[in-house]
């Protein structure tokens, strides 16, 4: 049998992202406005069951007192999906860390904590390894042209160019980068392709481009123009504006490396 | 069937006990060697860094259980890895149940495909399958790997994937198979291979 080299390289991944609030997923436009969008396990399985190639899950209203819970839904989740999965939200310590892996979760993605205190990534992909370790960063382009980082689910800006951050992310030991473009999350109208292409070129770990995907060309754009490595999306899977094997079949055509369904 | 998972200071065995949960089969996590002798078949997971498992490995004695098993062994990623002979990965002298030596990825680049990263997390496809392990699954099929390190092709390997030059992807010598993947993680295919493992 005669291998085409295109079937021999990695596959670009598609990765349905999951907002939990209260037990339920949720998705809102520009970070505000949630509405109500099902059952996360039960999404889950079925995107897993449709192609998906890996979710990300995020506690968007992690406190304290939902750590419990939200280690109950990682354990739940890790006995009903076959692919690999992310969890998010709240995550500031190697014991929060620890206690997700031990009920199943295979990667943990830090933001906030970890801008305030980056000794975490270096402590945390020393104890469990960088290929576990996501750096989620929120980010706003500025009037004045630059991508800035933002912490606490977009509210709250800072100073850091979001380069800058990624970088010194990497250098700590982040394994990959979940990159959400603020400017573009809920609007549907295409992914942030010059700072994806930015990361995703210049640093040496996958990138996950977030934001504004809305057409299945959105996604041929940010693989072939940007070079992200992953392309994750929210309401047009929930919503069932656009269907995992439907997506995946226009990227086959369009000669993108993706795992068929 | 008494199947065991072989614990020590790795990650992810907690996926692959509930990956077994999945397709009906229960197993017992132990590092108790005369549990893991006496068992049907073993799974040795893992997720980690080399040098630290192997030290625990022979801090437990678990190392000689291991080596001198019957009975089939699936090591699966890290777990592969200690059963080679050595590892670059800080130094570390492995199991050496295969011949195969474990090397870090060396970063290139693939032409318009951008530059090629390390470690590799994703999926990609396997082939020039062999083995019952691969029972039922067509060449080319696709599993989900996460590594920095490789096992590179040699005379036991019963599976290739690409990733910078062709590699092991699977090695098989007597009763001892090894995946540098995690079916417990790829999806319909991985279920087939586990079930595989499970009926040799």
């Amino acid at each position: 049998m005669s291998h085409d080299k295109k079937q021999k390289m990695l596959c670009k991944r598609i990765i349905p992202c999951l907002d939990i609030k209260d037990g339920r997923t949720v998705k809102g436009t520009n970070f505000v406005n949630l509405r109500d969008a099902g059952d996360p396990v039960e999404l889950g399985a079925l995107y897993a069951q449709q192609g998906a190639d890996e979710l990300v899950f995020l506690d968007i209203t992690a406190t304290v007192e939902k750590r419990k819970t939200l280690r109950e839904l990682v354990n739940r989740i890790a006995h009903h999906i076959n692919i690999p999965f992310t969890v998010g939200g709240g995550i500031s310590s190697v014991a929060d860390v620890s206690a997700l892996l031990q009920n199943g979760a295979d990667k943990i993605s830090v933001n906030t904590a970890a801008f305030k205190n980056p000794q975490l990534i270096q402590d945390l992909s020393k104890e469990f390894g960088s290929q576990c370790v996501v750096l989620a960063i929120d980010t706003r382009q500025e009037e004045d042209g630059e991508w800035y980082v933002y912490l606490n689910g977009g509210r709250t800006k800072t100073d850091a160019r979001c380069f800058d951050w990624a970088k010194q992310g990497v250098d700590l030991g982040a394994g990959e980068i979940l990159l959400t473009s603020m400017n573009h999350d809920g609007t549907k109208q295409g992914f942030a392709l010059d700072i994806t292409r930015e990361l995703a070129t210049q640093l040496p770990v996958p990138v996950i481009a977030s934001g504004g995907g809305g057409t299945m060309q959105h996604f041929v754009d940010v693989f072939e123009q940007a070079q992200a490595d992953a392309a994750l999306a929210a309401s047009i899977f929930h919503f069932k504006e656009i269907a995992i094997p439907e997506l995946k079949g226009y990227l086959q055509g369009k000669q993108i490396n993706i795992r068929p369904v | 069937m008494d199947l065991v998972i072989i614990k020590y200071n790795a990650g992810n065995i907690q996926s692959v006990l509930y990956a077994l949960e999945r397709i009906g089969v229960s197993a017992v996590v132990t590092d108790d060697y005369e549990q893991i002798q006496s068992a049907g078949k073993v799974i040795f997971p893992g997720v980690g860094e080399a040098s630290s498992a192997m030290r625990y490995l022979k801090e437990h004695k678990l190392d000689t259980v291991i080596k001198n098993l019957q009975q089939p062994v699936l090591g699966i990623c890290l777990g592969m890895q200690l059963m080679c002979a050595y590892s670059e990965e800080n130094d570390t002298t492995c199991l050496g149940i295969f011949d195969e030596q474990v090397k870090l990825f060396k970063p290139g680049t693939n032409g318009a495909a951008g530059r090629v990263k390390v470690p590799q997390i994703g999926w990609n496809s396997i082939f020039n399958l062999k083995t019952k392990l691969f029972n039922g699954l067509p060449e080319n099929s696709y599993c989900y790997f996460v590594h920095g390190y490789y096992a590179a092709l040699g005379e036991h390997t019963i599976a290739t994937a690409d990733y910078i030059q062709p590699y092991s992807a699977a090695l098989h010598k007597h009763n001892f198979y090894g995946a540098q993947f995690h079916p417990e993680k790829s999806a319909k295919a991985g279920e087939q291979i586990l079930k595989n493992f499970l009926s040799l």
